[in-house]
């Protein structure tokens, strides 16, 4: 999917470690902080590790590979920009590494939409500075 | 080991008018409210000297000034969404146990219809840059992390722990349903209904629309114009006052881990009440076998089935059973929502839960009166699963 000036949903609001996070994703680098003193993985970014305290971090790359952990399928938009999208799914994805984030799979249709599901990440350029992840089915 | 146990009671409960359009401030309504509980506990407003103000629409400098209140003693705000008007009773009765405070007065409310806060960009108004207030401690999260891919609302939220609930234990819809049904039977019984004459049944609540899976139009709450208001006294005092005590048993907070981000948390069905619930019971000194009824924070059916989980009145996947059969009802076990919730009577908050739960334990409740109700609950949820209880005892 080739980004678009004409992208009309809402883009992430950024700033600090959450644009960090985002520039991995437009180098299609799907990267979240890991503890460098016990190796515990996070997401959302934090300042300190939540399980040793240690204030040492770094980004380290995910596999990209996970598994389908929740969703819900908007139906009625909440948003004007969404409009057009409905229904659509926000969806949980758990990676391999323990870390868990709110995404889209881009070609799973709402009905098909399974507890555990394998998939892998898929990035999207929806326009020429911002990259989305995104995940697809996966073997 | 602190507690507050009996030291605080609810002197005083009132409202505004409920409507959709008030045409008035949010501190209006609020004002308004106010001075209805302030009245109903036989106060003047200058016997007010602690304020805990709304985590939205105003501050308690803002009460004081129109109350006229010259020595504000204490004023704090409890920022946990929709559990802040329960977990405010907590700091009401450190405050009156402390001796920091007298009489405290708590006021929520909103213009949750007119001003279209929470579907910002929906049907009546778009207001889509504005998915949250944006003060809220939430906004870093659902800003960065959500927004992107539309999860900017509610009912989108916790229809990622509806779902998983449903596919690990279970849950059908007809659950679900089962406490719309009952919250809108109740308030048939309550003139301040805004559903009242409204009546739904199951065939009803599966045939409406879906809003966001598994949620329909009958899953989700009222947006209402409305406030309420609670006065809190020291309970030596109470006993002088208009209306009978009702005693603050036990209370507690608790926080889901982490709070500021569901799809991170170990167990996403490990909510605030978890923490909250057993310290609540054990200060009151009661189980659950001891509560008459339970007013139970509902902005989403299944909210409240996670809550009931939470507290421990049935074990976890077993939700389905509890709320069926008229368990819930007036006349069952344990009547929930008795005046008929966020679903049917209003959306204040939950502070319209905590006036129903006092009024219930006065015996003021009319032909929706639970018979002989001696003690009761209140729950808060908000803000990604924030929980407050109190138990509360005539």
């Amino acid at each position: 999917m080739a980004g678009s000036l004409s992208y009309k949903l809402p883009l992430p609001r950024v700033g600090g470690r959450s644009a960090e996070f985002y520039n991995f994703c437009k180098r299609h680098e799907l990267r979240f902080q890991r503890c460098t003193g016990c190796g515990t993985w996070r997401h959302i970014p934090r300042d300190m590790c939540a399980k040793c305290g240690s204030f040492d971090w770094e980004w380290a790359r995910s596999s990209g590979k996970g598994k389908l952990f929740s969703w819900t399928t908007a139906v009625q938009p909440m948003m004007r920009q969404f409009a057009d999208q409905v229904p659509y799914s926000p969806v949980i994805v758990e990676l391999e590494e323990g870390v868990r984030m709110v995404t889209w799979l881009t070609d799973v249709k709402p009905d098909e939409l399974q507890l555990g599901m394998p998939v892998e990440v898929a990035f999207d350029d929806v326009t020429p500075e911002v990259t989305l992840p995104k995940f697809r089915r996966s073997a | 080991m602190y507690s507050l146990k009996d030291q605080g009671c609810i002197v005083g409960v009132g409202e505004s008018a409920f409507s959709r359009g008030s045409g008035k401030t949010e501190l209006g309504l609020m004002l308004e409210a106010s001075v209805n509980a302030i009245n109903d506990a036989g106060l003047k407003p200058h016997d007010i000297d602690g304020i805990i103000g709304p985590p939205l629409g105003a501050t308690a400098e803002h009460f004081a000034a129109n109350l006229g209140i010259e020595d504000l003693r204490y004023a704090t705000t409890v920022h946990m969404g929709g559990a802040s008007p329960v977990v405010s009773l907590q700091s009401a009765a450190m405050a009156v146990a402390s001796g920091v405070a007298t009489n405290v007065l708590i006021p929520c409310g909103w213009n949750g219809y007119s001003s279209n806060p929470v579907r910002g960009g929906g049907a009546r108004v778009d207001t889509g840059e504005r998915p949250m207030p944006s003060q809220n401690p939430l906004a870093n999260t659902i800003g960065a992390y959500y927004l992107p891919y539309g999860a900017t609302v509610p009912v989108q939220w916790y229809a990622w722990l509806a779902i998983r609930h449903m596919k690990l234990y279970g849950t059908p819809f007809e659950s679900m349903g089962a406490i719309a049904v009952a919250e809108r039977k109740h308030a048939q019984l309550n003139d301040k209904a805004m559903m009242r004459g409204r009546p739904l049944s199951m065939d009803d609540y599966l045939a409406s629309r879906m809003v966001s899976f598994p949620f329909r139009l009958y899953d989700c709450c009222l947006e209402t114009d409305a406030a309420c208001a609670i006065v809190v006294t020291a309970a030596d005092r109470a006993k002088d006052l208009k209306q009978p005590p009702v005693y603050i048993s036990g209370v507690a907070e608790g926080h889901p881990y982490p709070a500021d981000d569901i799809p991170a948390r170990p167990d996403p069905f490990v909510i605030g009440l978890t923490f909250a619930a057993p310290k609540a019971f054990a200060m009151a000194g009661v189980t659950h076998k001891d509560i008459d009824f339970a007013e139970v924070y509902d902005c989403f059916t299944y909210v409240v089935m996670l809550q009931l989980e939470a507290m421990g009145f049935c074990k976890r996947g077993e939700v389905k059973d509890f709320v069926t059969g008229g368990r819930i009802e007036l006349g069952g076990e344990l009547p929930i929502n008795t005046h008929g919730g966020l679903h049917s009577e209003a959306h204040v908050w939950g502070t319209n839960h905590i006036v129903e739960a006092a009024r219930q334990l006065r015996h003021q409740c009319g032909a929706r009166q639970v018979k002989d109700a001696e003690v009761g609950l209140v729950t808060g949820w908000g803000d990604f699963g924030d929980g407050g209880l109190a138990i509360l005892r005539r």
